[in-house]
């Protein structure tokens, strides 16, 4: 298992390399610079911008210095918040978005789950089918469409819920929906599969044959194996959110690090947006790890090679 | 000599064939493809047939409510442009990024997995690592790095889209070479003499036509919703051209005053996007050999 571990934990290095260098060397690719402005700069002032980024240095030398950084939790200044490191600003915003991208995992996989049981419990009956439809405009219906519905019904319409900012849980209650729709939609397809496939197995039939109820089966001998492929789309899963989140926030105005991310972008803001990649980048490698771990760790029948 | 008139009777079958029947099974399936089909004949023709142009603004009729008599069958948007024949223009934009995208994806994830699965060894084995350091990126991210950094062009975005979504296409057609370049016809080709370069393009790459056509139903969706979220965010497609996205985005703003700009954009994004769901799900339940669960 340490083997195993250890393994997979190097395996994610290169990775991890990969993706920062791919950031890094777009921005650089990317045509103008930074302090590009209509008036030129006298050449001194130029050449010491250049020298206060470190962009005098081979781009080599460059990358080594944001990589050096980096380890020591340094993104850079931010090139149009003057005032500010991308740090500083990551730090503002991860909380609030980890608040939100933390409830929706919570509530895609709950109810995922519980959603995607009780279709292959009743495999092709009414209540299969509804759910399973259910479920497939969950996934085809993108979270910039049903965001702005919800708020139309619920906040405009109905007057139930405020359409967005920051406050007390009212506000979260739209925003969380709108980004775990198509997770619990995927996540109570995946169930269903699995614990049909599941149920179908030998050890369950031995476990009815010995007169368990059916609440006991379910819950103590088919959850778990029938839980294994939902466990290994939470990488994905994170990744989607991560993503969704950035919409969502610009649409409900919540001042997360999403926010920041399209301002940044529409604002030429490089650093940020480098940052912003290089921090949800490096979240989602090490989502991912702890997810494989986790899986390694419940599924007797991986081989830890 | 009785043998060969018999074989000759019997017809092949082909793959568009095979493909037909299926979807004429599943009904969900056969009116998903019926809707789409009207949809995309639609979005080339009802342009033409409206009276208005995308980008015109109608100054007597800002912002107005859907109408029969004025011809403005889905209302007008703030500017006063007809929003019917503005959803018709960004569908027209979404299906061909689809479309386009889709083929790029294509090109690229069955050259790297056929050739992948075809050499095996070593070379099998690096491709693939690549392709798993690969799959790991946050790759929606990196589309909108390239949509800042290079400018919003639509060709852009085609290749974009298209270049980070080979990955899934290179691994299943990769399997698939594997288990195919086992078969006696390919030991057949080779023993008569057929090069390597001919094996995988003429005996190969057409066995794994049924599979490929599942994956692309599914990838179809998934690049016309990259699309959209990147105009969503004002990132895709620039004015006065539109796509669903931006549309939605501009419904999103206006909703409380004219939400029938939300609405109707909004409705045939997600019917299309329905759709190619449907259809993906229907072939991959008739062809795809590994999916156990139904």
């Amino acid at each position: 298992m340490l083997r195993f571990a250890l393994k997979r934990v190097l395996g994610a290095i290169p990775t991890l390399l990969v993706l920062i260098a791919l950031a890094f060397f777009l921005i650089k690719a990317a045509p103008g610079g930074p302090f590009d402005t209509d008036r030129r700069l006298p050449p001194e002032i130029e050449a010491n911008l250049q020298a206060a980024y470190n962009l005098d240095e081979p781009l080599y030398r460059q990358f080594g210095l944001y990589l050096g950084g980096l380890l020591k939790g340094d993104f850079g200044p931010s090139f149009q918040y003057r005032d500010y490191t991308v740090t500083e600003l990551i730090a503002a915003g991860f909380p609030v978005s980890l608040r939100l991208g933390g409830l929706a995992m919570l509530l895609a996989f709950v109810v995922g789950v519980a959603v995607g049981t009780v279709a292959a419990l009743k495999q092709n009956a009414f209540t299969d089918h509804a759910a399973m439809a259910a479920a497939m405009i969950g996934i085809s219906v993108p979270n910039f469409v049903m965001a702005p519905l919800l708020v139309l019904v619920f906040a405009v319409t109905l007057k139930w819920l405020p359409a967005g900012g920051l406050g007390d849980w009212r506000n979260f209650v739209l925003p969380v929906v709108a980004l775990a729709l198509p997770q619990i939609a995927y996540i109570a397809r995946l169930t269903r599969g699995s614990m049909i496939e599941v149920l179908r197995a030998d050890f369950i039939r031995t476990a009815r044959a010995q007169g368990l109820p059916q609440r006991a089966v379910i819950i103590r001998h088919a959850l778990k194996p029938a839980l294994l492929p939902v466990i290994s789309y939470l990488g994905p899963a994170t990744a989607a959110i991560i993503t969704g989140s950035v919409v969502i926030e610009q649409i409900f105005g919540v001042p997360g690090l999403g926010r920041f991310f399209v301002q940044g972008a529409l604002n030429r803001d490089y650093t940020l947006v480098m940052g912003v990649v290089v921090f949800y980048g490096v979240l989602i490698v090490v989502f991912n790890l702890i997810v494989d771990l986790v899986y390694g760790w419940l599924d007797p029948r991986v081989q830890y090679q | 000599m009785n043998a060969a008139t018999k074989t000759s009777t019997i017809r092949g079958r082909a793959l568009s064939t095979d493909v037909w029947e299926t979807l004429k099974k599943n009904r969900a399936a056969f009116v998903a493809t019926l809707l789409l089909a009207v949809m995309s004949v639609m979005v080339v023709v009802a342009p033409i047939l409206s009276p208005y142009a995308f980008d015109a603004t109608d100054f007597d009729r800002i912002s107005v409510g859907p109408s029969l008599s004025t011809l403005h069958l889905f209302g007008t948007d703030a500017l006063g442009r007809d929003l019917f024949v503005r959803t018709m223009y960004g569908g027209r934009i979404s299906l061909m990024v689809g479309l386009v995208a889709t083929a790029v994806s294509l090109v690229i994830g069955i050259a790297w997995g056929a050739t992948a699965g075809f050499i095996g060894g070593r070379s099998d084995h690096v491709m693939m690592r690549i392709v798993d350091v690969l799959y790991a990126m946050p790759f929606m991210f990196f589309v909108i790095l390239l949509m800042v950094f290079f400018g919003r062009s639509i060709v852009l975005i085609f290749v974009a889209i298209g270049a980070i979504n080979w990955l899934d296409m290179a691994r299943i057609v990769r399997g698939q070479t594997l288990s195919l370049k086992e078969k006696e016809f390919v030991e057949a080709a080779r023993a008569g003499g057929v090069s390597n370069v001919k094996i995988v393009l003429h005996h190969i790459v057409p066995n794994l036509l049924g599979v490929v056509a599942v994956y692309v139903t599914l990838t179809i969706p998934q690049v016309i919703l990259v699309e959209s979220f990147l105009s969503f965010l004002g990132l895709g497609v620039q004015e006065p051209m539109t796509s669903w996205g931006a549309l939605v985005n501009e419904g999103a703003q206006e909703m409380e005053t004219a939400p029938w700009m939300l609405i109707f954009p909004g409705a045939f994004l997600a019917t299309t996007l329905f759709c190619l769901n449907f259809i993906g799900d229907g072939l991959r339940d008739a062809l795809d050999p590994r999916d156990r669960s139904n």
